[in-house]
């Protein structure tokens, strides 16, 4: 609880410098520093939000359906191919340094590709959501069924565990923590990767929305839509984040982590 | 009356023999012919300096190692490179962060094949035993470092309770607790049947504990002696004063 009490008040602070950012920037509006067809107030933005977010709520549902299959695709993807690396030796020494690599490719390029090949529905924005999320995923998941003790593997081992019941009850759960934080990155990218898919071309989503309101020299709707961009990774990171909690209870309200059960 | 007479039982049946064992890991020697004997339910300490090969005896009697030369017996079979004879247990306790104290010290039944709700009874029976009633449903975590060793200890005896290697299992723990560990230990082999084969390089926990005692050299490691300890059970703080216990600490200080 203590623990608890500290990350409330390390946010508190945050939140109060935030404000305090906001209410310049409300204070550069007021003064008329900087004209509002260029930085629009954060009131009126607000304002904008508002009044337009039934029209939104349409594209928001587009482009949070399009970044939820992407994502799920990405982790039965990467969980599968995951546990096939770890369990083939020779295939994780021809695979993983290819995956490594590739993370360096920018994903979002690939997107007007995707719109040649496949057009303007939504298999081609679920495409790019699959690929900037299966790395992070690939990725952690991969490093933390590697990261399992030796000897505990050991141990089970001894005690004639066969492969099914070695990954079932120690590999995965050593590996979930990690695969989380995989999971939080590929979350925040999700909704961006649908955004820039929709950008490329389409008929929904909050990214079309975003031309199409830009095209209209509406800087506040541009705006609006970023900060509904914005919120919809933050609550997709959260939702991530709860369920990791739920599905980890060991971690929780840890005295010492780190005493080398599993490290 | 104790179940560990106060003599070694010479006649009784060997457990585990190992028989001129040698092991190299590339050029480096690390066991030169070590010969030593566990017979039933009998308590033998293998004591040497840290680094000296003694883990590495352990993993070659437990199966996850093969030696380069020599034999090991288990009841007078050939047991080398085989693992799930006899149970063997660390200094890191190993517990499974993820899972219940109950849970964690099932594990061996579930893999021998049992339902999960039926060792969990039967696990469950062992935990007073192992002063751990109370603590069923805690993870590993919740614990202190001796409750963990228990639940470590509980897990061992659960796979195979005849023959168990306790290699240096109390020594992460501090001072008191380690010496609280071995009253305890103590008491609880009074009650189960076992051999176990200890290791360690603590020469007290070594006498306070042991029926035998060998004393192994540095690297590469030969028995360089080995001692039957005679000090009576049941064993209790008087027994580090007597002068017999003494006498023992002496002759392997001058040893070391």
């Amino acid at each position: 609880m203590k623990k608890f009490q500290n990350i409330g008040k390390g946010n508190g602070v945050a939140i109060a410098f935030g404000a305090i950012l906001i209410g310049l920037w409300e204070l550069i509006a007021i003064l008329d520093w900087i004209p509002p067809f260029i930085l629009p107030s954060p009131i009126s933005v607000f304002h904008t939000l508002l009044e337009t977010f039934p029209i939104m709520f349409e594209h928001i549902k587009i482009t949070v359906l399009e970044a939820g299959i992407g994502f799920l695709i990405a982790v039965f993807l990467s969980a599968g191919l995951g546990i096939l690396v770890d369990w083939v030796p020779l295939l994780k020494k021809a695979i993983y340094p290819i995956i490594m690599i590739s993370q360096t490719i920018p994903i979002v390029t690939l997107a007007p590709l995707f719109a040649m090949w496949f057009g303007y529905g939504y298999l081609p924005k679920i495409l790019v959501v699959i690929l900037v999320c299966f790395f992070p995923i690939a990725v952690s998941f991969i490093e933390g069924l590697a990261s399992v003790d030796k000897e505990l593997l050991n141990l089970l081992r001894s005690m004639g565990a066969n492969p099914f019941q070695i990954y079932r009850m120690v590999k995965i759960p050593a590996a979930l923590p990690q695969l989380f934080s995989g999971l939080k990155i590929a979350g925040t990218y999700s909704i961006m990767g649908a955004v820039i898919g929709e950008w490329i071309g389409g008929k929904e989503g909050l990214g079309v929305y975003m031309l199409r309101v830009r095209h209209s020299f509406s800087i506040d709707k541009v705006f609006a839509t970023i900060v509904i961009i914005t919120l919809c990774s933050i609550f997709v990171v959260k939702f991530i984040h709860i369920i990791e909690n739920k599905l980890m209870p060991w971690t929780k309200e840890l005295p010492n982590q780190n005493e080398g059960e599993i490290s | 009356m104790s179940f560990y007479r106060n003599n070694p039982l010479n006649s009784s049946p060997n457990k585990v023999q190992v028989l001129q064992v040698k092991k190299f890991f590339g050029d480096l020697c690390v066991l030169d012919g070590i010969s030593l004997e566990l017979k039933e339910n009998q308590f033998v300490s293998v004591l040497g300096p840290s680094g000296c090969g003694k883990s590495t005896l352990f993993n070659i009697i437990a199966g996850l190692l093969k030696p380069d030369e020599g034999t090991i017996l288990i009841e007078g079979e050939n047991y080398i490179g085989k693992t799930g004879r006899v149970s063997y247990m660390y200094q890191k306790d190993l517990l499974l962060p993820w899972k219940t104290v109950l849970d964690n010290v099932s594990i061996p039944l579930v893999l021998k094949g049992m339902s999960k709700k039926e060792s969990r009874k039967e696990a469950s029976q062992y935990l007073p035993l192992f002063g751990l009633e109370n603590f069923a449903q805690s993870y590993p975590f919740q614990l202190s470092g001796g409750m963990r060793q228990r639940a470590a200890l509980l897990r061992t005896y659960l796979f195979s309770n005849d023959i168990m290697l306790l290699d240096e299992p109390f020594g992460g723990l501090d001072a008191i607790t380690k010496r609280k560990m071995h009253y305890w230990l103590l008491g609880l082999l009074e009650k189960l049947h076992a051999s176990i084969l200890f290791i360690t390089h603590d020469i007290d926990e070594a006498i306070f504990l042991s029926d035998k005692i060998y004393v192994l050299s540095q690297r590469p490691a030969q028995v360089k002696a080995a001692f039957d300890v005679h000090i009576p059970r049941p064993r209790d703080a008087q027994s580090f004063v007597r002068d017999d216990f003494n006498r023992l600490k002496e002759k392997i200080l001058n040893i070391l």
